[in-house]
């Protein structure tokens, strides 16, 4: 067992239990990339938790944890676990990246520390506080628009429609070009997979919008005052390059919208398919915020990441050899009855403190302070303007291999 | 173990028991002090596990590093001299009878 914080994860001891290639390491035979596993990942995931602290996916020849503890674990110890050989199945020690690595995600201290410190001061809980006023009053628009139609379809026209009326703007994007915004973030988020069809089909069409993207992320294509126009700022500071300044803008552009896509779309087919809860937040709009992050936790809008072992390690008793791709299962961590009581119920009043949906460590998401908001902004004006939310059509799963979330939520709406 | 004592915006008090080497959010998060909410668990991003330390006790933490003192300037409760995030205060037993008092909001 690995306690949290304590070193049941350690280099030491790994030599002398990695003599054999497994060390006693379960082998399982499940697919967690496949389309069956994205319609209903829960009972392969407790099968991946019950197996053991650390098992083996024979099928993409990859070791894999599961569990709160060891998940937990390996995000908090990143000089055993790094990131600078990619967070996805491709190990950038071996396969040249589909894309220049990331200057955050994809990097490891000390140089990680300096870019990471530019991001986490753009999207500080001060510059927060600046655009919270804006953010709430475009989703109070957004569902007076909402209203007015009746019935929609929660993730085109609710989850998709909001943040891309407010994070584009807060980044300081041109008009032009915005429509390659979630294609762009779909391809990222099946990179990190292995490489199937989701991936190669992904990567092949990815040219237009990885162009516009490169082109969005220059100094002179975004706005003063924005997100991106201030990461620009701090080459005038010293603290970055002008050559990295566009690459941080990127990370904007790569992970700031999709994950909030799937996160408020996670939030509303909850409070859709458990009356109870909406019943509680209509009661009480102040609970809007946790509402947001326990569907956060519940649905792990990113179910997945990878690190590579710096050295030979041991997981729970078992030895892993040096370069190996470890996959973390967020969204298993974040239903493990070790660590939850009553994993598998949707509750807004639960304490959420803990939970993986946003990572944890040094690369816990730098927005998360932006999803929050979007988050929280939303759900309290659907708390004080909506008195029922009803599915009224099928529900449709989009499949991704790191995102979690829906094609198609049709719903009617009725005003209160 | 040390003991912390957390004071209520309305005074009430609550005394907690400490574990050597955890933070003083994560003792409180243990309790069940709902005050302190603790959005990123602990990884210096949120800015929501803020109190204000008793002036007995200030200047007997370890001092504040640029970043926790970049987030406080985005607490939801007014920063005062004394503000601190609980998720940086690291339990020691000299620490032992620490009062920190809870703002009126985190969020």
């Amino acid at each position: 067992m690995v306690t949290a914080g304590s070193a049941g994860i350690g280099g030491e001891r790994a030599a002398a239990a990695c003599g054999s290639v497994l060390s006693g390491i379960p082998g399982l035979d499940i697919d967690p990339f496949a389309n069956e596993f994205f319609e209903n990942p829960y009972l392969a995931q407790q099968a991946l938790r019950e197996a053991g602290p650390v098992v083996h996916l024979d099928k993409w020849n990859v070791y894999a944890v599961a569990r709160y503890a060891e998940v937990h674990a390996v995000l908090n110890d990143p000089l055993t676990f790094c990131s600078g050989r990619g967070v996805g199945l491709s190990d950038f020690a071996k396969e040249k990246p589909w894309r220049p690595p990331s200057l955050i995600l994809e990097a490891d201290p000390p140089a990680h520390t300096r870019t990471r410190a530019v991001l986490s001061r753009v999207l500080s809980p001060a510059v927060m506080k600046q655009i919270r006023d804006g953010f709430v009053a475009a989703a109070e628009v957004k569902i007076d628009e909402l209203l007015a139609k009746g019935s929609v379809d929660a993730v085109a026209d609710l989850a998709e429609a909001y943040p891309l009326s407010v994070f584009p703007d807060a980044v300081g994007l041109r008009q032009e070009g915005r429509e390659h915004l979630l294609p762009y973030a779909g391809v990222v988020f099946n990179a990190f997979g292995p490489p199937n069809e989701l991936r190669q089909t992904a990567i092949e069409r990815s040219q237009p919008h990885q162009a516009y993207v490169q082109e969005q992320c220059q100094r002179d294509n975004l706005a003063p005052g924005g997100f991106g126009a201030c990461i620009h700022a701090r080459v005038d500071a010293g603290d970055i390059t002008v050559a990295e300044a566009p690459m941080l803008v990127r990370s904007l552009l790569s992970a700031g919208i999709d994950t909030t896509v799937n996160g408020l779309g996670a939030a509303i087919y909850c409070l859709a398919r458990f009356p109870e809860e909406w019943a509680r937040l209509r009661n009480d709009p102040s609970l809007a915020r946790n509402a947001f992050e326990e569907a956060v936790r519940f649905e792990s809008p990113v179910q997945t990441f990878f690190r590579t072992t710096t050295k030979d390690v041991d997981i729970g008793g078992h030895g892993v050899g040096e370069g190996e791709k470890i996959l973390m299962f967020l969204g298993a961590a974040n239903r493990d009855p070790r660590r939850w009581t009553d994993p598998d119920r949707y509750d807004i009043t639960r304490k959420t403190s803990g939970h993986v949906g946003f990572g944890s460590g040094i690369h816990m998401c730098v927005g998360q302070l932006v999803a929050r908001l979007e988050g929280e902004a939303m759900l309290a004006a659907l708390a004080r303007k909506v008195a029922t939310i009803e599915i009224t059509g099928p529900v449709k799963r989009r499949y991704n291999n790191t995102l979690r979330g829906l094609e198609s939520l049709p719903i009617t709406l009725k005003p209160v | 173990m040390p003991v912390i004592t957390f004071i209520r915006p309305d005074n009430r008090s609550e005394n907690i028991e400490a574990d050597i080497g955890e933070s003083a959010m994560q003792a409180a998060t243990r309790h069940g002090v709902d005050k302190i909410v603790a959005e990123c668990g602990g990884n210096a991003m949120c800015a929501t596990c803020h109190v204000y330390v008793d002036e007995n006790w200030i200047g007997r933490l370890a001092a504040m590093g640029d970043e926790e003192d970049a987030l406080l300037d985005g607490v939801a409760a007014e920063r005062q001299p004394s503000s601190r995030l609980s998720c940086q205060i690291k339990i020691e037993q000299d620490l032992d009878g620490l009062v920190l008092r809870l703002p009126e909001r985190q969020v």
